[in-house]
Protein backbone atom coordinates (compact mmCIF):
# COMPACT_ATOMS: atom_id res chain seq x y z
CA UNK A 1 0.00 0.00 0.00
CA UNK A 2 2.69 2.68 1.09
CA UNK A 3 4.82 1.84 -2.51
CA UNK A 4 1.61 2.31 -4.16
CA UNK A 5 1.10 5.94 -2.43
CA UNK A 6 4.87 6.69 -2.89
CA UNK A 7 4.03 5.50 -6.85
CA UNK A 8 1.62 8.05 -7.58
CA UNK A 9 3.21 10.58 -5.61
CA UNK A 10 6.30 10.45 -7.16
CA UNK A 11 4.79 10.58 -10.83
CA UNK A 12 2.51 13.02 -10.41
CA UNK A 13 4.48 15.49 -8.56
CA UNK A 14 7.26 14.56 -11.76
CA UNK A 15 4.44 15.68 -14.40
CA UNK A 16 3.87 18.56 -13.03
CA UNK A 17 6.89 19.83 -11.96
CA UNK A 18 7.72 18.68 -15.81
CA UNK A 19 4.88 20.75 -17.33
CA UNK A 20 5.47 23.58 -15.55
CA UNK A 21 8.77 24.06 -16.32
CA UNK A 22 7.84 23.32 -20.06
CA UNK A 23 5.23 26.52 -20.20
CA UNK A 24 7.91 28.42 -18.76
CA UNK A 25 9.78 27.61 -21.76
CA UNK A 26 7.70 27.71 -23.93
CA UNK A 27 6.06 31.57 -22.87
CA UNK A 28 10.02 32.32 -22.51
CA UNK A 29 10.43 31.20 -26.22
CA UNK A 30 7.23 31.98 -27.82
CA UNK A 31 8.30 35.89 -29.22
CA UNK A 32 11.37 34.46 -29.92
CA UNK A 33 9.98 31.54 -32.02
CA UNK A 34 7.80 33.80 -33.90
CA UNK A 35 10.16 36.43 -35.12
CA UNK A 36 12.46 33.15 -36.43
CA UNK A 37 9.23 32.09 -38.33
CA UNK A 38 8.71 35.76 -39.63
CA UNK A 39 12.39 36.06 -40.67
CA UNK A 40 13.05 31.91 -42.45
CA UNK A 41 9.38 30.58 -43.37
CA UNK A 42 7.04 33.41 -43.64
CA UNK A 43 9.27 36.22 -44.83
CA UNK A 44 10.47 34.87 -47.78
CA UNK A 45 7.27 33.83 -48.94
CA UNK A 46 5.43 37.09 -48.06
CA UNK A 47 8.58 38.78 -50.37
CA UNK A 48 8.11 36.90 -53.06
CA UNK A 49 4.22 37.82 -53.64
CA UNK A 50 4.02 41.64 -52.25
CA UNK A 51 7.90 42.09 -54.83
CA UNK A 52 8.44 45.53 -55.67
CA UNK A 53 6.24 47.09 -52.63
CA UNK A 54 7.98 50.27 -51.58
CA UNK A 55 7.33 49.52 -47.54
CA UNK A 56 8.48 46.26 -45.40
CA UNK A 57 5.68 44.36 -45.45
CA UNK A 58 7.05 42.12 -42.58
CA UNK A 59 6.71 45.18 -40.09
CA UNK A 60 3.44 46.55 -41.52
CA UNK A 61 1.01 43.54 -40.10
CA UNK A 62 -2.08 43.87 -38.26
CA UNK A 63 -4.09 41.21 -37.12
CA UNK A 64 -7.79 39.77 -36.83
CA UNK A 65 -9.08 38.00 -34.56
CA UNK A 66 -11.72 35.38 -36.25
CA UNK A 67 -12.97 32.86 -33.45
CA UNK A 68 -10.48 31.33 -31.55
CA UNK A 69 -7.80 32.19 -34.66
CA UNK A 70 -5.89 35.32 -35.12
CA UNK A 71 -4.61 35.84 -38.21
CA UNK A 72 -1.57 37.84 -39.20
CA UNK A 73 -1.70 40.15 -42.76
CA UNK A 74 1.18 41.66 -44.09
CA UNK A 75 0.67 44.76 -46.40
CA UNK A 76 2.03 45.52 -49.49
CA UNK A 77 2.40 49.42 -50.55
CA UNK A 78 3.08 49.93 -54.14
CA UNK A 79 2.67 53.39 -55.20
CA UNK A 80 2.27 54.93 -52.27
CA UNK A 81 -1.58 52.72 -51.65
CA UNK A 82 -1.52 50.14 -49.84
CA UNK A 83 -3.31 47.84 -52.06
CA UNK A 84 -1.91 44.07 -51.79
CA UNK A 85 -2.59 42.30 -48.37
CA UNK A 86 -1.24 38.40 -48.03
CA UNK A 87 -1.69 36.11 -45.36
CA UNK A 88 -1.25 32.50 -44.24
CA UNK A 89 -3.90 29.97 -44.35
CA UNK A 90 -3.65 25.66 -44.00
CA UNK A 91 -4.54 22.87 -45.90
CA UNK A 92 -4.08 19.05 -45.37
CA UNK A 93 -1.28 17.69 -47.37
CA UNK A 94 0.02 14.26 -47.37
CA UNK A 95 2.93 14.37 -44.53
CA UNK A 96 0.74 16.86 -42.36
CA UNK A 97 -0.15 20.19 -42.58
CA UNK A 98 0.83 23.02 -45.61
CA UNK A 99 1.02 26.80 -44.65
CA UNK A 100 -0.10 28.85 -47.86
CA UNK A 101 0.81 32.30 -47.77
CA UNK A 102 -1.93 33.74 -50.23
CA UNK A 103 -1.75 37.66 -51.64
CA UNK A 104 -4.76 39.38 -53.05
CA UNK A 105 -5.36 43.01 -54.33
CA UNK A 106 -8.06 44.60 -52.27
CA UNK A 107 -9.22 47.15 -54.91
CA UNK A 108 -9.61 44.25 -57.64
CA UNK A 109 -10.04 41.58 -55.89
CA UNK A 110 -7.79 39.55 -57.55
CA UNK A 111 -5.44 37.01 -56.32
CA UNK A 112 -1.36 38.23 -56.89
CA UNK A 113 0.57 35.52 -55.51
CA UNK A 114 0.81 32.44 -53.77
CA UNK A 115 3.99 30.87 -51.99
CA UNK A 116 4.28 27.66 -50.07
CA UNK A 117 5.46 27.99 -46.19
CA UNK A 118 6.14 25.09 -44.28
CA UNK A 119 5.21 21.87 -45.28
CA UNK A 120 6.38 18.26 -44.85
CA UNK A 121 6.21 16.68 -48.08
CA UNK A 122 8.53 13.97 -49.77
CA UNK A 123 11.27 15.56 -51.31
CA UNK A 124 11.09 15.42 -55.45
CA UNK A 125 7.66 14.89 -55.33
CA UNK A 126 5.25 17.19 -53.21
CA UNK A 127 8.30 19.33 -51.73
CA UNK A 128 7.99 20.54 -55.50
CA UNK A 129 4.93 23.02 -54.19
CA UNK A 130 7.70 25.13 -52.44
CA UNK A 131 10.72 24.20 -54.68
CA UNK A 132 9.38 25.01 -58.18
CA UNK A 133 6.80 27.74 -59.19
CA UNK A 134 4.99 25.61 -61.17
CA UNK A 135 1.75 24.86 -59.27
CA UNK A 136 1.82 27.69 -57.25
CA UNK A 137 1.69 30.17 -60.48
CA UNK A 138 -1.46 29.04 -61.40
CA UNK A 139 -3.15 31.00 -58.77
CA UNK A 140 -1.71 34.19 -59.79
CA UNK A 141 -5.00 37.04 -61.46
CA UNK A 142 -7.60 34.68 -60.74
CA UNK A 143 -10.86 36.43 -59.02
CA UNK A 144 -11.62 35.61 -55.28
CA UNK A 145 -14.81 34.58 -55.89
CA UNK A 146 -13.79 31.32 -57.76
CA UNK A 147 -13.81 28.71 -55.81
CA UNK A 148 -10.38 27.12 -56.37
CA UNK A 149 -9.40 23.21 -57.08
CA UNK A 150 -7.85 20.86 -59.02
CA UNK A 151 -8.40 19.91 -62.63
CA UNK A 152 -9.05 16.54 -61.26
CA UNK A 153 -11.80 17.53 -58.86
CA UNK A 154 -13.30 19.37 -62.64
CA UNK A 155 -11.42 22.75 -61.23
CA UNK A 156 -8.80 25.04 -62.94
CA UNK A 157 -5.35 24.31 -61.36
CA UNK A 158 -3.09 21.60 -62.66
CA UNK A 159 -1.75 19.43 -60.04
CA UNK A 160 1.92 18.22 -59.78
CA UNK A 161 2.15 15.14 -61.19
CA UNK A 162 2.64 12.58 -58.71
CA UNK A 163 1.51 14.96 -56.03
CA UNK A 164 -2.62 15.61 -56.35
CA UNK A 165 -2.76 15.37 -52.47
CA UNK A 166 -0.43 18.12 -52.35
CA UNK A 167 -1.86 19.79 -54.89
CA UNK A 168 -5.20 19.71 -53.53
CA UNK A 169 -4.05 20.83 -49.89
CA UNK A 170 -2.71 23.96 -51.50
CA UNK A 171 -6.14 24.50 -53.43
CA UNK A 172 -7.96 23.96 -50.07
CA UNK A 173 -5.55 26.60 -48.31
CA UNK A 174 -6.13 29.34 -51.00
CA UNK A 175 -9.76 28.29 -51.02
CA UNK A 176 -10.17 28.60 -47.32
CA UNK A 177 -8.13 31.71 -47.39
CA UNK A 178 -10.36 33.20 -50.22
CA UNK A 179 -13.37 32.54 -48.37
CA UNK A 180 -12.43 34.50 -44.91
CA UNK A 181 -10.98 36.72 -47.25
CA UNK A 182 -14.44 37.44 -48.34
CA UNK A 183 -16.01 37.82 -44.86
CA UNK A 184 -13.57 39.73 -43.53
CA UNK A 185 -12.85 42.09 -46.35
CA UNK A 186 -14.65 45.50 -44.76
CA UNK A 187 -12.60 45.07 -41.66
CA UNK A 188 -9.58 44.68 -44.28
CA UNK A 189 -10.10 47.65 -46.34
CA UNK A 190 -10.18 49.86 -42.71
CA UNK A 191 -7.21 48.63 -41.57
CA UNK A 192 -4.73 48.70 -44.49
CA UNK A 193 -5.86 52.68 -45.12
CA UNK A 194 -3.07 53.71 -42.15
CA UNK A 195 -0.64 51.79 -44.48
CA UNK A 196 -0.96 53.74 -47.48
CA UNK A 197 0.76 57.19 -47.24
CA UNK B 1 37.04 -2.23 -10.77
CA UNK B 2 35.20 1.32 -10.09
CA UNK B 3 35.83 3.28 -12.83
CA UNK B 4 37.41 7.20 -12.29
CA UNK B 5 35.79 10.18 -13.65
CA UNK B 6 37.45 10.41 -16.39
CA UNK B 7 37.50 6.65 -17.37
CA UNK B 8 33.39 7.17 -17.60
CA UNK B 9 33.52 10.50 -19.05
CA UNK B 10 36.43 8.76 -21.84
CA UNK B 11 34.72 5.45 -22.39
CA UNK B 12 31.79 6.99 -24.34
CA UNK B 13 34.46 8.61 -27.06
CA UNK B 14 35.74 5.11 -28.39
CA UNK B 15 35.84 2.10 -25.96
CA UNK B 16 31.62 2.51 -25.83
CA UNK B 17 31.40 4.89 -28.83
CA UNK B 18 27.35 4.41 -29.23
CA UNK B 19 26.53 3.89 -32.91
CA UNK B 20 29.80 1.58 -33.47
CA UNK B 21 30.71 0.65 -30.71
CA UNK B 22 27.24 0.18 -28.71
CA UNK B 23 25.37 0.03 -32.15
CA UNK B 24 22.24 1.81 -30.84
CA UNK B 25 20.69 4.79 -31.62
CA UNK B 26 20.67 4.15 -35.52
CA UNK B 27 17.61 5.77 -36.59
CA UNK B 28 19.60 9.19 -36.75
CA UNK B 29 22.56 7.99 -37.34
CA UNK B 30 21.05 7.32 -40.75
CA UNK B 31 18.07 9.12 -40.93
CA UNK B 32 20.14 13.11 -40.85
CA UNK B 33 23.65 12.60 -41.49
CA UNK B 34 23.28 13.53 -45.19
CA UNK B 35 25.16 16.53 -44.09
CA UNK B 36 28.23 17.01 -41.17
CA UNK B 37 25.88 20.35 -40.10
CA UNK B 38 23.06 18.18 -39.64
CA UNK B 39 24.87 15.64 -37.87
CA UNK B 40 26.89 17.39 -35.41
CA UNK B 41 23.66 19.31 -34.28
CA UNK B 42 21.50 16.24 -34.28
CA UNK B 43 24.47 14.90 -31.51
CA UNK B 44 24.34 18.20 -29.92
CA UNK B 45 20.99 18.06 -29.22
CA UNK B 46 21.27 14.75 -27.89
CA UNK B 47 23.85 15.47 -25.81
CA UNK B 48 21.73 18.13 -23.92
CA UNK B 49 18.82 15.42 -23.62
CA UNK B 50 21.59 12.94 -22.16
CA UNK B 51 23.48 14.74 -19.67
CA UNK B 52 20.31 16.90 -18.61
CA UNK B 53 18.36 12.94 -18.01
CA UNK B 54 21.68 11.58 -16.60
CA UNK B 55 21.95 14.23 -14.44
CA UNK B 56 18.13 14.34 -13.08
CA UNK B 57 17.93 10.45 -12.86
CA UNK B 58 20.68 10.46 -11.20
CA UNK B 59 19.76 12.73 -8.67
CA UNK B 60 15.99 11.52 -8.22
CA UNK B 61 17.26 7.38 -8.15
CA UNK B 62 16.32 7.12 -4.48
CA UNK B 63 13.29 8.86 -4.55
CA UNK B 64 11.89 7.30 -8.04
CA UNK B 65 10.60 3.94 -6.92
CA UNK B 66 11.32 0.48 -8.93
CA UNK B 67 8.28 -0.12 -10.56
CA UNK B 68 7.67 2.82 -12.38
CA UNK B 69 10.83 4.27 -13.17
CA UNK B 70 10.61 3.48 -16.68
CA UNK B 71 7.48 6.19 -16.79
CA UNK B 72 9.31 8.49 -14.98
CA UNK B 73 12.47 8.25 -17.14
CA UNK B 74 10.38 9.06 -19.98
CA UNK B 75 8.67 12.43 -18.68
CA UNK B 76 12.43 13.38 -17.57
CA UNK B 77 13.44 12.39 -21.29
CA UNK B 78 10.27 14.01 -23.00
CA UNK B 79 10.56 17.16 -20.98
CA UNK B 80 14.26 17.68 -22.23
CA UNK B 81 13.64 16.67 -25.49
CA UNK B 82 10.83 19.42 -25.87
CA UNK B 83 12.81 22.47 -23.89
CA UNK B 84 15.45 21.48 -26.70
CA UNK B 85 13.06 21.47 -29.19
CA UNK B 86 12.04 25.11 -28.57
CA UNK B 87 15.28 26.18 -27.55
CA UNK B 88 16.24 25.08 -31.00
CA UNK B 89 13.20 26.75 -33.19
CA UNK B 90 14.08 29.98 -30.92
CA UNK B 91 17.93 30.42 -31.93
CA UNK B 92 18.80 27.93 -34.64
CA UNK B 93 15.82 28.29 -36.99
CA UNK B 94 17.02 26.84 -40.01
CA UNK B 95 18.75 23.92 -38.36
CA UNK B 96 15.39 23.24 -37.15
CA UNK B 97 13.64 23.09 -40.02
CA UNK B 98 16.47 20.69 -41.78
CA UNK B 99 16.43 17.93 -38.55
CA UNK B 100 12.96 18.56 -38.51
CA UNK B 101 10.96 15.27 -37.16
CA UNK B 102 13.90 13.57 -35.87
CA UNK B 103 14.20 16.29 -33.25
CA UNK B 104 10.87 15.22 -30.85
CA UNK B 105 12.05 11.58 -31.95
CA UNK B 106 15.39 11.83 -29.62
CA UNK B 107 12.41 10.56 -27.03
CA UNK B 108 12.93 7.22 -28.14
CA UNK B 109 16.85 7.19 -28.89
CA UNK B 110 17.47 4.12 -27.21
CA UNK B 111 21.15 5.31 -26.30
CA UNK B 112 19.02 7.70 -23.62
CA UNK B 113 16.78 5.36 -22.11
CA UNK B 114 19.56 2.64 -21.99
CA UNK B 115 21.88 5.46 -20.24
CA UNK B 116 19.17 6.32 -17.70
CA UNK B 117 18.62 2.68 -16.92
CA UNK B 118 21.83 1.03 -17.14
CA UNK B 119 23.76 3.80 -15.99
CA UNK B 120 22.34 6.72 -14.01
CA UNK B 121 19.76 5.05 -12.02
CA UNK B 122 22.69 3.82 -10.83
CA UNK B 123 25.54 5.33 -10.03
CA UNK B 124 26.65 8.97 -8.43
CA UNK B 125 25.42 12.52 -10.21
CA UNK B 126 28.90 12.92 -10.79
CA UNK B 127 29.57 9.87 -12.51
CA UNK B 128 26.46 9.86 -14.61
CA UNK B 129 27.13 13.72 -15.45
CA UNK B 130 30.21 12.40 -17.11
CA UNK B 131 28.71 9.69 -18.52
CA UNK B 132 26.24 11.54 -20.50
CA UNK B 133 28.40 14.06 -21.53
CA UNK B 134 31.24 11.49 -22.80
CA UNK B 135 28.35 9.41 -24.76
CA UNK B 136 26.96 12.80 -25.78
CA UNK B 137 30.16 14.00 -27.31
CA UNK B 138 31.08 10.38 -28.59
CA UNK B 139 27.46 10.28 -30.47
CA UNK B 140 28.16 14.26 -31.79
CA UNK B 141 31.42 13.12 -33.46
CA UNK B 142 30.66 9.87 -34.77
CA UNK B 143 27.25 11.61 -36.45
CA UNK B 144 29.69 14.14 -37.16
CA UNK B 145 32.31 12.00 -39.37
CA UNK B 146 29.58 10.11 -40.87
CA UNK B 147 28.05 13.31 -42.29
CA UNK B 148 31.15 15.00 -43.31
CA UNK B 149 31.77 11.52 -45.50
CA UNK B 150 28.17 11.33 -47.13
CA UNK B 151 28.55 14.93 -47.95
CA UNK B 152 31.95 14.94 -49.19
CA UNK B 153 31.11 12.27 -51.53
CA UNK B 154 27.57 13.19 -52.43
CA UNK B 155 28.36 16.82 -52.74
CA UNK B 156 31.92 17.24 -53.57
CA UNK B 157 31.99 19.28 -50.86
CA UNK B 158 31.99 19.59 -46.95
CA UNK B 159 30.32 22.37 -44.61
CA UNK B 160 31.70 22.05 -41.22
CA UNK B 161 29.80 25.13 -39.55
CA UNK B 162 28.63 28.19 -41.03
CA UNK B 163 30.97 29.53 -43.24
CA UNK B 164 33.64 26.95 -42.81
CA UNK B 165 33.31 24.86 -45.53
CA UNK B 166 36.03 22.40 -47.86
CA UNK B 167 35.44 21.81 -51.23
CA UNK B 168 36.57 18.57 -52.80
CA UNK B 169 36.93 20.22 -56.64
CA UNK B 170 40.09 22.05 -55.31
CA UNK B 171 41.96 19.42 -54.79
CA UNK B 172 40.72 17.23 -57.13
CA UNK B 173 39.34 19.00 -60.28
CA UNK B 174 37.56 16.04 -62.27
CA UNK B 175 36.15 14.99 -59.17
CA UNK B 176 32.04 13.73 -60.00
CA UNK B 177 29.88 13.48 -56.86
CA UNK B 178 28.26 10.75 -55.96
CA UNK B 179 24.79 11.70 -54.74
CA UNK B 180 24.01 8.01 -53.96
CA UNK B 181 25.88 8.61 -50.33
CA UNK B 182 23.53 11.32 -49.67
CA UNK B 183 20.16 9.18 -50.29
CA UNK B 184 18.86 6.33 -47.57
CA UNK B 185 20.85 3.19 -48.89
CA UNK B 186 24.15 4.98 -48.79
CA UNK B 187 23.78 5.54 -45.45
CA UNK B 188 23.42 1.71 -44.41
CA UNK B 189 26.44 1.27 -47.20
CA UNK B 190 28.60 3.54 -45.50
CA UNK B 191 27.79 3.32 -41.84
CA UNK B 192 28.40 -0.53 -42.67
CA UNK B 193 31.95 0.71 -44.19
CA UNK B 194 32.82 2.86 -41.18
CA UNK B 195 31.53 -0.05 -38.39
CA UNK B 196 34.19 -2.52 -40.64
CA UNK B 197 37.13 0.31 -40.69
CA UNK B 198 36.23 0.74 -36.56
CA UNK B 199 35.81 -2.62 -35.93
CA UNK B 200 39.16 -3.39 -37.69
CA UNK B 201 41.47 -0.61 -36.34
CA UNK B 202 39.82 -1.60 -32.76
CA UNK B 203 40.74 -5.14 -32.41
Amino acid sequence: MNDMVKMVVVLTVLSSVAGGVLAAVNKGTASQIEAQQLTFVKGPAIMSILEGSTNNPIEDRFKIADGDAETSFFVGVFDGKATTIAFEEFGKGFGGDIGVMVGVNVNEDKLVGVAVTVHTETPGLGANAKDKPDLVSQFKGLSVKESVSVTKDGGQINAISGATITSRAVCVAVDKALKSYQKIKPQLQQEIQQFGK
Amino acid sequence: MPKTLVQEFTKGLWEELPPFRLVLGLCPVLGVTTSMENGLGMGIATTFVLFGSNFLVSLLRSIIPQKVRIACFIIIIASFVTIVELLMQAYTYPLYLKLGVFIPLIVVNCIVLGRAEAFAYKNKVLYSMADGLGIGIGYTLALGALGAVRELLGNGSVTVWGDLSYNLSSAFPSFQPFSFMVQAPGAFICLGLMLCFINAIGD
